[in-house]
């Protein structure tokens, strides 16, 4: 990875495969999000939530995060999905019910969504309008460790406590009594 | 490569959440917009991450996905209990407080 990045980058500015490759996996992306709110069936649903995660995933291998990329697939794809598959076998009278969504609400809702999108990319086209990220090399895992343990512990301890918590209140929240 | 690819790419997936999130009357279908709008974010912390050539870009994604980890767990326990007591996990039927 590593050395495809760095002759990639010596040779020209250009990185033409590699944008090529984006080009295409954001197409999947996006076509995939969109599936997941659109599709009536909660499972396939879940099933085009994989394409999208994974594709982030690939997003964070372009931008040299090579241990957010893992993380992204063992957290999200590993343990998020299964989890919601899990949901959707606990609460199965939802299966594929989702088509009651009124015409009027759905409307807006696009309209909100296009217009976000809208003011967002004239923001950040007229900010960032021709800015390069140059990725000599992925950042080694050790460079984000150190940093965790030392520049960020705190947030890093306090994310812990929250995972305790929310593992703690998800049981009570759920437990039959 | 442009920065404004991966803003751009982030923001298509932030508005597409946002719609799930307006649309959707399935509780599930909810959480897994809420997803989308967390994944769109960490792709900007990272993509900010490497223009600085930073690592706190890395890092706060990594925080990022573990709150959103921790957001599903509630989440889903809520939507269970939900469907328990009043089987379905349609929202819009969830209006008792309303006025």
């Amino acid at each position: 990875m590593s050395a495809l990045l760095a002759a990639a980058s010596t040779d020209s500015d250009l990185y033409v495969a590699q944008n090529i490759f984006f080009g295409v996996i954001a197409t999947t992306m996006i076509w995939a999000a969109i599936r997941v709110v659109t599709t009536s069936n909660v499972v396939h649903a879940a099933l085009w939530l994989v394409l999208v995660l994974g594709g982030v995933a690939v997003q964070f291998l372009f931008l040299g995060a090579e241990f957010v990329a893992v993380t992204q697939v063992l957290i999200y794809i590993g343990a998020v999905i299964v989890l919601f598959l899990f949901g959707v076998m606990l609460t199965r009278a939802s299966m594929g019910d989702d088509e009651t969504v009124a015409g009027e609400k759905r409307l807006m809702a696009a309209v909100t969504g296009v217009l976000l999108f809208a003011v967002m990319a004239v923001a950040l086209i007229d900010s960032f309008e021709d800015v390069r990220v140059v990725i000599d090399e992925p950042q080694s895992t050790a460079l984000v460790s150190d940093s965790i343990f030392s520049q960020y512990i705190v947030p890093f301890e306090a994310v812990s406590v929250l995972l305790l918590a929310a593992l703690i209140g998800a049981i009570v929240v759920a437990r039959r009594d | 490569m442009l920065l404004n690819q991966f803003l751009l790419l982030a923001a298509a997936l932030f508005c597409i959440g946002v719609y799930g999130v307006l649309a959707r009357k399935n509780g599930m279908l909810v959480l897994m917009s809420v997803e989308l709008i967390l994944n769109a974010v960490n792709i900007n912390l990272v993509a900010f991450g490497a223009l600085t050539d930073d690592v706190g870009g890395a890092v706060f994604a990594l925080f990022t996905i573990a709150v959103a980890a921790a957001e599903v767990g509630i989440g889903l326990a809520i939507v269970l209990l939900m469907y328990r007591n009043r089987r379905s996990i349609d929202l819009s039927q969830a209006d008792m407080l309303k006025g």
